[in-house]
C-alpha cells in the first residue's frame, strides 16, 4: 500500500520511495527513507494533505506526494 | 583585547550552517557583543548575516548561511548556502545541531564533512535534550565524525567558550583529517580509486579520499577537469569497476539513492553508538497543541480568527501613531512653506517631497504590527501549520498553502503584502503569489470605491457593492492565478513537503531584529524612491508655467466680488493649469486608449496619478471637475460632481479598472525588488493593464447595454 491510504494513528514502514530525484533527496534529508517507521498524526480535510512523523521529526506533505511511498502498516 | 593590539590579529573566518530552527541565529546572538552586519544577498531576498567580534587574540568573521536540510538546491535557501560552501572562502564550518532531533541533523553534518573542511560540531539545545532524556556522548560522537562536538545551549549561554576554543583548536590545526567512515563495500571501491590516483601521483587541493567521493558522485567539475587529462583512459575503468559493484551491491543504479543511504546509515550509526533516549517518546507539549490548531474542523475558524484579530489590530491599534504622523508631516509643509514663502522651492519641498514621503511613512505602524505578527506566527512554528491547513483549497488554484497570509496582507497593504510573499520558498510559487497580491484591493483604494459608489448607487446599496468590489477582486485574483499557472507559470506541481517544526517561545531579541529590519527597509525606501518619484510627480503637474494665464485671472480674481466667484476663478485656473501641464498632455495624448471604456481625458488622467498613489485619484478627480483640491470622498459637492459627469457604464468602469490595475508607486518598487528586477515590473505592468482594460472593457459595454 501506500502512505496516503494510512488512517490517522497507524503506523508503517517504508519499503520504497518512487519519486524524482529532486523529490527523493529532499525526503531523505527529512530522514524519509527506506526502512523507517512512520506515524500517521493528522489529515487535513479531504485528505488533502497529511502530517506524519518520523522519530520526531514532523512533516506534512500532499496525498499526491504520499502516493508515491510505498509502505507497510505495521500491526 | 590587549594581546590582540600588540601581534597582528588573525582573521577566522566561519561558514554558520545548520538545518532550520536548530538555533543558528540564537547561538550567534549569543556570543554577545557581536556587531550584526545585514547583508542582501543580490538578486534573491534570503539573506546572509554576518556577525564579527574578536576573542582570545583572534578576530573571528561569522557568515550565518540560512538554515538548509541537505546541501541540494530544492530552496532557495539550500542553493544560497550550497554555492557559498562551494565557492566563498572560509577557514572552517560551523554546524549547528539540534541536540533533541539528532539523527536527522547528522544527515547535514555527513555531507557537510564529504566537503573535506575543517568542521566544528556545536550540539545545541542541551537544556532541551536534557529535559526530553536525550543523553548525548560528545566526545565519542567527535571520535566517530572525526571532528570536535562541543554541547551548547543558546538560551542558558552555556558551551559557548568552548566552541570557540574548539574552532581555535580546529583552525590551528596543520593536517586536515578525513574521518567519515561510509560503510565497507564503499570504503572499499574508495581505496582502490585512492590507491590508483596514489600511484599516479595526483596533486589535489583536496584530500585524495574525497576526490574519489567526488568522482563516484559523478560530480561534474571533477568529471571536466579529469577528461582533459591522458590519465582519463586508465581512471574510467576504474571507476566504472567502482560503479558495478556498488550497483550489484545496493540493487539500484541510482546513485542518489547510494549515497542517501549510507548517509543515513552513517547518522543512524553514529546517533545509535552516541546517543541514549532515557524517555520513551510520549505525548509532547507540540501533539497536544497540534492536536487542536491541526484539528480537521476545529483548526481553520481558530486561524481565521487569529488572522482577523491580526489585521483588526494592525488598523485599529495602528491609526493610532497614523494620525500623529499625519499631524507631523501636515506641520513640516507649513513650516516649510511659512519659512522659504510662497517659492517654487517651497512648493516641491512641501507638496512635492515632504508630501510624497509623508504619505509613505504614514503607513509605517501597520507595517510594524504587521510584520511583528507574521514574525510571532513564523517564530513560534505556526505559520507550517497554516500553510498544512490551506494548501488543499489554495492548490485547487495553483496556489501554494504559504501564499495566504501575502494575499490577505494585500487589503491592507501592497506593500508589506509583496514582502511577506518572502515566505514561500520556491520561485515560482512565489512570483505567481507577487503578480496577483495587486487583486486583492487595498486600503488606499476604498476612497475611490466609496466615492464611485456614492454617485451611482443608493445608499441601501452601497455597503453591499463595496462588498461585492472587495469578493469579485478576490476572485479574479485567484481565476488569475490559475491562469497564469497554466500559461506562464506551468509545470509541474512544486511538492508541498514541508517539515511542521517544534513550538517554541519566540526569542524577543530575534523578533526585533527582524522587525526592525524591515521597518529600517521599508523607510530606506520611502527615503529614495518615493522622494524621487513624488518630485517628478510634483514637476509634471505644476510645469510647464502659465504665466499669462496666472496674470489674466489675478485680475479677474481682484475684480471678483463673491468668495464664490473666487473660488469658481481659482478652480477654473487650476483646472486650466492641469489641463495644460506635462500630466495633461500626457491625460489627453492617452484618450484614445481610454475612449473605448468611457473614460474622459479628466478620467484617464486621475487613473494615471493613480500609479504614483491611489489616494491621489480622489485628490485629481476633485481638482478635474473644478472643486479645488481640498476634497476627500466625504464631500457631497464631489459626489453630485460624478454622478452629474461621469455616466454609470463609464463610472462602474472605472471601478473595475481601479480594482485591477498596477498598484501604486511605492508598491509597485517594491514588487520589482522582490520580484527580482524591472522586467518583472514590465510583465506586471503589461499583465495587469491588459486585464484592466478587458475586464473594464466587458464590464463598460455590458452595463450600457443593460441599463
Amino acid at each position: 500500500m501506500t502512505l496516503n491510504e494510512l488512517q490517522k494513528g497507524q503506523s508503517a514502514t517504508v519499503t520504497a520511495v518512487d519519486a524524482n530525484r529532486e523529490l527523493k533527496n529532499r525526503f531523505s534529508s527529512f530522514g524519509l527513507v527506506k526502512g523507517v517507521l512512520i506515524y500517521t498524526e493528522c489529515h487535513s480535510l479531504a485528505k488533502k494533505t497529511m502530517e506524519i512523523r518520523i522519530n520526531k521529526t514532523r512533516i506534512a506533505l500532499r496525498a499526491s506526494e504520499a502516493e508515491k511511498i510505498e509502505v507497510v502498516a505495521s500491526e | 583585547m590587549s594581546s590582540a593590539s600588540e601581534k597582528a590579529t588573525e582573521t577566522i573566518k566561519i561558514a554558520l550552517v545548520g538545518q532550520p530552527n536548530v538555533g543558528k541565529s540564537a547561538l550567534i546572538n549569543s556570543v554577545g557583543n557581536a556587531r550584526l552586519k545585514v547583508g542582501n544577498f543580490s538578486g534573491v531576498t534570503v539573506k546572509k548575516e554576518e556577525v564579527r567580534f574578536s576573542r582570545e587574540g583572534y578576530d573571528f568573521e561569522i557568515t550565518d548561511l540560512p538554515g538548509s536540510y541537505s546541501l541540494t538546491d530544492y530552496t532557495i535557501e539550500e542553493r544560497v548556502t550550497k554555492q557559498y560552501l562551494d565557492e566563498s572562502d572560509y577557514d572552517l564550518i560551523l554546524n549547528v545541531v539540534d541536540s533533541t532531533n539528532i539523527e536527522r541533523n547528522l544527515y547535514l553534518t555527513t555531507e557537510l564533512l564529504s566537503l573535506n573542511k575543517k568542521i566544528v560540531v556545536a550540539l545545541n539545545m542541551t537544556d532541551e535534550a536534557v529535559k526530553e532524556g536525550v543523553q548525548i556522548d560528545a566526545q565519542q560522537l567527535g571520535k566517530i565524525l572525526g571532528t570536535p562536538c562541543v554541547k551548547t545551549s543558546a538560551v542558558e549561554k552555556t558551551g559557548i567558550d568552548d566552541v570557540i576554543q574548539a574552532i581555535i583548536n580546529t583552525y590551528n590545526r596543520r593536517e586536515n583529517r578525513f574521518h567519515i567512515q561510509f560503510s565497507e563495500v564503499f570504503e572499499e571501491e574508495i581505496t582502490h580509486i585512492v590507491s590508483f590516483l596514489e600511484e599516479k601521483k595526483i596533486k589535489c587541493k583536496i584530500s585524495l579520499k574525497a576526490l574519489a567521493i567526488k568522482l563516484l558522485r559523478e560530480d561534474r567539475e571533477t568529471y571536466l577537469r579529469f577528461h582533459e587529462e591522458p590519465i582519463w583512459t586508465e581512471l574510467q575503468p576504474i571507476v566504472n569497476k567502482a560503479y558495478q559493484h556498488l550497483y550489484l551491491h545496493y540493487d539500484t543504479k541510482d546513485l542518489d539513492d547510494i549515497f542517501n543511504d549510507e548517509k543515513s546509515a552513517l547518522a543512524k550509526g553514529a546517533v545509535a553508538e552516541t546517543v541514549k533516549f532515557n524517555k520513551e517518546i510520549t505525548q509532547s507539549f507540540t501533539d497536544k497543541i497540534d492536536a487542536l490548531l491541526m484539528h480537521q474542523f476545529v483548526g481553520l475558524p481558530i486561524f481565521l480568527f487569529m488572522m482577523w484579530g491580526l489585521f483588526q489590530l494592525t488598523f485599529e491599534v495602528g491609526s493610532i501613531p497614523m494620525d500623529w504622523i499625519d499631524a507631523f508631516f501636515a506641520l513640516l509643509i507649513d513650516g516649510t512653506k511659512n519659512f522659504l514663502g510662497e517659492t517654487e522651492l517651497a512648493s516641491v519641498i512641501a507638496d512635492g517631497a515632504i508630501a510624497g514621503v509623508g504619505a509613505v511613512v504614514l503607513f509605517l505602524p501597520n507595517i510594524i504590527i504587521l510584520f511583528l505578527g507574521i514574525a510571532l506566527l513564523e517564530t513560534t512554528g505556526y505559520m507550517s501549520r497554516v500553510a498544512f491547513l490551506l494548501d488543499g483549497f489554495f492548490h485547487k488554484f495553483g496556489l501554494h498553502g504559504k501564499s495566504f497570509i501575502p494575499l490577505v496582507s494585500g487589503f491592507g497593504c501592497s506593500v508589506p503584502a509583496y514582502m511577506a510573499a518572502r515566505t514561500l520558498k520556491n520561485d515560482r510559487d512565489r512570483l505567481l503569489t507577487l503578480f496577483i497580491i495587486g487583486f486583492m484591493s487595498c486600503g488606499a483604494r476604498l476612497p475611490i470605491y466609496v466615492l464611485f459608489v456614492g454617485a451611482l448607487f443608493s445608499e441601501e446599496q452601497a455597503g453591499n457593492i463595496l462588498f461585492l468590489i472587495y469578493i469579485s477582486g478576490a476572485l479574479i485574483g485567484v481565476i488569475a492565478a490559475k491562469v497564469l499557472k497554466m500559461t506562464v507559470f506551468k509545470g509541474d506541481d512544486e511538492p508541498f513537503v514541508m517539515e511542521m517544526p517544534k513550538y517554541r517561545l519566540p526569542s524577543f531579541k530575534l523578533i526585533w531584529h527582524t522587525v526592525s529590519a524591515q521597518a529600517m527597509m521599508y523607510l530606506r525606501k520611502a527615503g529614495t524612491y518615493i522622494l524621487m518619484a513624488s518630485v517628478l510627480i510634483w514637476f509634471a503637474s505644476n510645469y510647464p508655467k502659465q504665466v499669462e494665464m496666472d496674470q489674466e485671472y489675478q485680475a479677474k480674481v481682484e475684480q471678483a466680488q463673491t468668495e464664490e466667484a473666487i473660488n469658481t476663478l481659482n478652480n477654473e485656473l487650476a483646472l486650466y493649469k492641469l489641463e495644460n501641464s506635462y500630466l495633461g498632455i500626457i491625460g489627453h495624448a492617452s484618450e484614445p486608449f481610454f475612449s473605448p471604456l468611457g473614460y474622459d481625458w479628466r478620467m484617464a488622467i486621475a487613473l494615471e496619478t493613480g500609479l504614483a498613489a491611489k489616494e491621489v485619484v480622489v485628490a485629481t478627480l476633485g481638482v478635474l471637475y473644478g472643486l479645488g483640491e481640498e476634497h476627500d470622498e466625504q464631500s457631497r459637492g464631489l459626489i453630485e460632481k460624478i454622478r452629474a459627469n461621469i455616466s454609470f457604464p463609464a463610472g462602474i468602469s472605472f471601478i473595475v479598472f481601479v480594482m485591477i490595475y498596477l498598484p501604486c508607486l511605492a508598491a509597485s518598487m517594491v514588487f520589482m525588488r522582490e520580484a527580482g528586477g524591472p522586467k518583472y515590473l514590465g510583465y506586471l505592468f503589461v499583465f495587469t493593464t491588459a486585464t484592466a482594460w478587458s475586464l473594464s472593457f466587458i464590464a463598460f459595454n455590458l452595463t450600457q447595454m443593460l441599463t
